[in-house]
């Protein structure tokens, strides 16, 4: 009797957090449907927003060069956070070990306003001093590709410390240069973390308002500060159909990532099972 | 024979380059920025530029410090009640995430194995959808004739709109939402490696699962508990967005001051300073964070 109350207790405990985290997509969704000029009051199904945000050249312009952050940010955290998860993984004790972890986990705890200011400060110093780079596109993704990096470090040190280092080490008896090592061995197991570190900093970076503003330029507007301006000046139904859109687009990119993860681990272990099995016979 | 020595050069080399980049990476990024924001907030506005902190105009070079941001911050009380009111808002952030998170996290790692990779991914999925427009999702929600309003009012549970926005509910409201995966993932993270036996032991000894509870569970999720506190407590302390779109005039937030410093007032070195007693207040929590991890880490291995 009491572990069956306790048991009710507990479900509609992780029901009530499911439908607090939910609530307010799935407004998003269902009001991005309303007739209305105003948001909040149904008055019947249309689909006029979605026709008014196929004309709205100024989200679409800045969509896209969200889109191009969000992939080159993403490639480059990729690169710099396995970098960065293989020096604090792998060598784990050089001098200044410390410093670099450190330094790496800054940028996911620090508060977005301190990193944007700090990284914009550097970037005018260099200006003066240089004469470039110009605050644009590029300042963005540099800024990006930090926050970026700092996140990927963490899934891809995830993923190295289950790794079976033996296999490294099988490779490097067998002949194998470092660098093949890596490129033959170590990176065909750590392409998922690398793929999964890819679509995470894809969407932070696509999600970035406050560090944007701070680094971008006159003409440079990405997707989330027209939101953002849009939605300090009030409710506005456009926002809902965007939200829409993008809600739709990551809900099948992460479901399909993770079938696909599923699927990779699946068949690694298959694989490991076969070569373990190889090795009896 | 001497293929070894050779061997051992390149994986040096290597071994440099793998530790190089990262290194220059975030000292390019991370270390020098908040040295000139550090410098910077010594210095002050001479027009339109920032003055000199090296002083060359006597002949020899002096050093100029400059620390009337600091002291203005120190004697305005906008300024100590904005830091006050952050420290709090966090603090109370904090408390609810784990008042929320830690029980959900306990009752995901007991949910039957097959479950919970779905649980998990139910948890990330908001993560994964844009925050901003998450943010924005509530404002449809809590306004004075917002969805909620509106429902409960239709169903005839009030007759007046509820004052849901534009103050510190709809803050918290907004704080909570967005943090609590920070909260729940590590501590779930932490609770799904704890080993059963340990509360079956307990059992067999005769402790109440109320007591096992308190004496076993939590001091062992001490480090899941630390590291997600402190994943929410710190952005929560500079959070800008969430009060920005959320917030009223009661709801002062630091993040906010600092923007309109950069922004609205073009004051740099003021901006500066505001960002260095922001660092200091989270430094301590930092290290705190740095640690916890260090340890849940060592736990792993």
């Amino acid at each position: 009797m009491n572990h069956s109350s306790s048991r009710i207790f507990a479900r509609s405990w992780m029901i009530a957090v499911y439908v607090f985290l939910y609530l307010p997509i799935i407004t998003l969704v269902v009001f991005s449907f309303n007739d209305s000029k105003l948001v909040t009051v149904w008055s019947h199904a249309s689909t006029r927003w979605y026709s008014a945000l196929l004309n709205d050249s100024d989200l679409i312009s800045a969509v896209f060069l969200s889109l191009k952050i969000a992939f080159l940010s993403a490639l480059m955290s990729v690169f710099f956070g396995t970098f960065t998860a293989f020096a604090l993984h792998r060598y784990n004790s050089f001098r200044g070990r410390t410093l670099l972890s450190s330094m790496a986990s800054t940028p996911l705890v620090m508060p977005d306003v301190i990193v944007g200011l700090s990284l914009l400060l550097m970037l005018v110093s260099v200006q003066n001093w240089l004469g470039f780079p110009e605050r644009g596109l590029f300042t963005i993704l540099l800024g990006h590709a930090l926050l970026g990096t700092a996140y990927a470090a963490v899934v891809v040190t995830s993923r190295l410390r289950e790794m079976d280092s033996r296999l490294d080490e099988a490779a490097m008896d067998l002949g194998c240069k470092p660098l093949q090592v890596f490129t033959l061995v170590t990176l065909p197991l750590l392409l998922p973390a690398l793929v999964s570190a890819f679509l995470l900093t894809f969407t932070l970076s696509f999600d970035d308002v406050v560090l944007s503003s701070f680094l971008s330029g006159p003409g440079y507007s990405t997707m989330p500060m027209v939101i953002f301006s849009r939605a300090r000046l009030g409710l506005n139904p456009t926002i809902n159909a965007v939200a829409t859109v993008t809600i739709v687009v990551v809900t099948v990119a992460v479901v399909a990532s993770s079938f696909y993860q599923s699927h990779q681990e699946r068949k690694r272990k298959r694989e490991m099972a076969l070569a373990y099995s190889d090795k009896n016979v | 024979m001497n293929k070894l020595p050779q061997f051992a050069r390149k994986l040096f080399s290597g071994h440099k380059l793998v530790i190089g980049i990262p290194y220059a990476w975030f000292a390019l990024l991370v270390a020098i920025p908040i040295l000139i924001v550090l410098k910077i907030s010594l210095s002050e506005m001479e027009m339109t530029s920032i003055s000199k902190m090296i002083d060359w105009s006597h002949g020899w070079p002096t050093l100029k410090l400059n620390f009337a941001s600091y002291q203005f911050i120190a004697s305005d009380t906008l300024y100590v009640k904005t830091y006050i009111s952050s420290l709090k808002y966090a603090i109370i952030t904090t408390i609810l995430c784990l008042a929320i998170g830690y029980p959900f996290a306990y009752f995901m790692a007991r949910s039957p194995k097959h479950l919970q990779p779905m649980l998990l991914m139910l948890i990330m999925l908001p993560f994964w959808t844009s925050f901003l427009l998450r943010i924005y999702a509530w404002k449809t929600l809590l306004v004075s004739n917002g969805v909620i309003n509106n429902i409960l009012m239709s169903l005839g549970i009030i007759d007046a709109p509820l004052a849901m926005m534009n103050n510190s509910f709809s803050l918290l409201v907004g704080m909570v939402y967005s943090y609590l995966p920070f909260m729940i993932l590590p501590l779930y993270a932490n609770l799904s490696k704890l080993d059963i036996r340990y509360l079956e032991a307990a059992a067999d000894l005769g402790t109440s699962p109320f007591k096992a509870f308190w004496l076993i569970t939590v001091p062992l999720s001490k480090a899941g508990i630390i590291a997600g506190s402190m994943l929410v407590f710190i952005p929560a302390v500079g959070e800008f967005v969430i009060p920005e779109l959320l917030g009223g005039p009661s709801t002062l937030m630091i993040g906010r001051v600092l923007w309109d410093e950069f922004f609205s007032n073009n004051d740099w070195p003021m901006a500066a300073s505001v960002a260095v007693v922001m660092i200091l207040l989270i430094l301590v929590p930092m290290a705190m964070f740095n640690k916890a991890e260090a340890e849940q880490v060592e736990g792993k291995a």
